[in-house]
């Protein structure tokens, strides 16, 4: 098995900038405010995964998923640590493709393929495929504006998921599909990790974290915090049961009904 | 130590949310089964991968964008048809402003303030100059605003985004040609004896307008994303860049002031696209010009190829910083749109 990401010490640092104009900042420093604030939304991660495996990726928003996604992705640059990636990366990243939204949806299907790495006529012969899956019909020469999010997402995903990538990243794409829609899209992704494909699978659904994946990756606060492959005894249960249930014990006696019945 | 209380001070290190637990149980009620259950239906096949681990985040600069060709083809033709979308004219439009700005400029100047004396051809000596300005302004322009109005490409998608500058300048470039195809044809049609230094000329002051406008567009792209400021700063440049370029007036005009005003003449003479008008000039207007006793004063700066040169070596110079300052900061990109 070879390496098909490789991910060392990633550190991620975004800026807020509070004040944009000269005036703003003017005021902020006679008062002494804060102009801006550094922010790591991933916070020295490493970890390495094999060509064929299915990760899938846990934790609470704002725990810098979508970051780490970005920058497998290439999107973004980490500032300090390596990222490097093997074959051709496909997917999908903070629910929804890049597309733009004066154009129909079979030029935003073109221009996608194209930045995924599919030539003219690769894309011309799959054309029929991603239509059929995203199952838009008369859409297609609509401009993508007036599409619904369910259809944005469905043509976003069926084109990655024809790229015919050695990686895939899939971010809580699906959130808003229709469940029959949804379904058709974990039996494809089923369908391409039996191909060998490396899976990156965003989810906050456990149930579908276990039939997915054989590795979970817990982020929280920017930390890798529980890795199942690393940890002594790790596994995806293990990873979901982490994210579930680890500080029950020191919470505070105030674990009221209500939350009770939460659960 | 226990390993519970390991995890605990690996916990307090990574200053873990206090209500973490209860939050990710909130969700998980919520979602439980929020996505359906595929199980997998056979065992994984091992997959071959024919490449080299390398870095996603594309490092190839210009030189990845001109060997990405068909996604540059599919941006510029985005570019043109988001343009026109839904405008009556179309591209008639690229038409209509220069021949405006032409017939303005060609009245006011040529006939109220009498600039054409002493110029002859002073149509083509004019429109010379509207089409190098038209050309440097659109690339200028649209390169500058390229990356922010693509913000949902740059947002998601890995590409080398010199692309979006690149292709503003092609965009421009296809506007301009049939405008250099008009001046051609008046041209031929009022005499055009080619020499080999006006075709030298032309080269050369095409190479300075394309490497300068370039290295602009990529400059002022990355910084329009920091500060919107930038776009309206080169709308107002361009603004006078019409007066600052010796189209509607005669270069002699500006050489009868050198000695009285050396420093002047030289800042003038320092602006790249002045230099370009110019150099066209020498391969459009003054070929068609037989009787050069006509001309008054002197039409070209005597140090014309040399400054040429030295120019295009700046400019090339200036587009190579240009690239270094975009490749420095593209990784805040996206998460500054």
């Amino acid at each position: 098995m070879s390496v098909s990401i490789l991910v060392e010490n990633v550190t991620k640092e975004f800026t807020m900038q509070y004040h944009r104009t000269l005036k703003q900042m003017a005021v902020a420093s006679v008062k002494r405010l804060p102009l801006q604030e550094q922010f790591l939304a991933v916070n020295g991660v490493s970890f390495t995964v094999e060509q064929g495996e299915s990760v899938g990726l846990m934790g609470l928003n704002g725990s810098g998923k979508s970051t780490l996604l970005k920058l497998i992705n290439g999107v973004m640059k980490p500032d300090k640590g390596s990222i490097l990636t093997r074959g051709r990366i496909a997917g999908l990243i903070a629910t929804g493709a890049g597309f733009h939204p004066q154009l129909t949806g079979r030029e935003n299907l073109y221009l996608n393929a194209a930045i995924m790495g599919m030539s003219e006529a690769e894309t011309k012969r799959k054309f029929d495929a991603i239509v059929d899956f995203a199952d838009i019909g008369k859409f297609m020469d609509t401009p993508v504006s007036h599409y619904s999010s369910g259809m944005y997402a469905r043509l976003g995903f069926s084109i990655a998921i024809h790229v015919d990538a050695d990686i895939f990243l899939a971010d809580e794409v699906l959130a808003v599909g229709d469940r029959p829609f949804k379904k058709k899209c974990m039996a494809k992704m089923q369908e391409i990790r039996q191909q060998g494909t490396t899976i990156f699978y965003v989810s906050h659904a456990a149930a579908s974290v276990r039939a997915m994946c054989d590795r979970v990756l817990v982020l929280e606060s920017g930390h890798l915090n529980y890795d199942s492959k690393i940890v002594e005894g790790g596994s995806v249960e293990g990873g979901i049961h982490y994210l579930e249930y680890d500080d029950a014990d020191d919470e505070e006696v105030t674990s009221d009904e209500e939350l009770g019945a939460d659960i | 130590m226990k390993a519970a209380d390991k995890r605990e001070s690996q916990l307090v290190e990574a200053d873990r949310r206090p209500n973490a637990a209860k939050r990710a149980r909130r969700l998980l009620a919520n979602n439980a089964d929020a996505m359906p259950v595929v199980e997998a239906a056979g065992p994984t096949q091992a997959r071959e991968v024919q490449a080299e681990l390398v870095d996603p985040s594309p490092r190839g600069g210009l030189l990845e964008v001109f060997q990405q060709r068909y996604v540059l083809k599919l941006i510029v033709s985005r570019q043109l048809a988001q343009m026109y979308a839904a405008s009556l004219l179309g591209l008639a439009w690229s038409y209509v402003q220069p021949a405006m700005r032409f017939g303005v400029y060609y009245v006011v100047m040529g006939f109220i303030l009498n600039l054409h004396e002493g110029v002859p051809f002073f149509a083509i000596h004019l429109f010379t100059g509207i089409v190098v300005v038209h050309y440097f302004g659109e690339t200028w322009n649209g390169g500058t605003r390229s990356i922010w109005g693509n913000k949902a490409l740059v947002q998601k998608m890995r590409m080398p985004r010199e692309i979006f500058p690149v292709a503003s300048m092609l965009v421009a470039a296809y506007h301009t040609l049939p405008q250099i195809l008009v001046l051609t044809l008046f041209c031929v049609l009022a005499g055009w004896h080619l020499t080999w230094g006006a075709v030298a000329a032309g080269l050369l002051g095409m190479l300075i307008l394309v490497t300068f406008a370039l290295a602009l567009a990529l400059f002022f792209s990355a910084l329009n994303v920091f500060f919107r400021d930038f776009q309206n700063i080169v709308q107002t440049i361009m603004q006078f860049m019409h007066f600052l370029v010796p189209m509607m007036y005669p270069f002699s005009r500006v050489w009868s002031q050198h000695e009285a005003h050396p420093i002047l003449y030289n800042l003038y003479m320092a602006n790249p696209v002045a230099q370009s008008v110019i150099l066209l000039q020498r391969f459009f207007w003054r070929p068609i010009i037989d009787d050069p006793s006509t001309l008054r004063g002197r039409q070209f700066p005597p140090d014309m190829w040399e400054r040429g040169l030295i120019t295009l070596v700046v400019c090339l110079v200036l587009l190579y910083l240009a690239q270094r300052f975009f490749s420095r900061v593209e990784g805040k990109f996206p998460e500054r749109l």
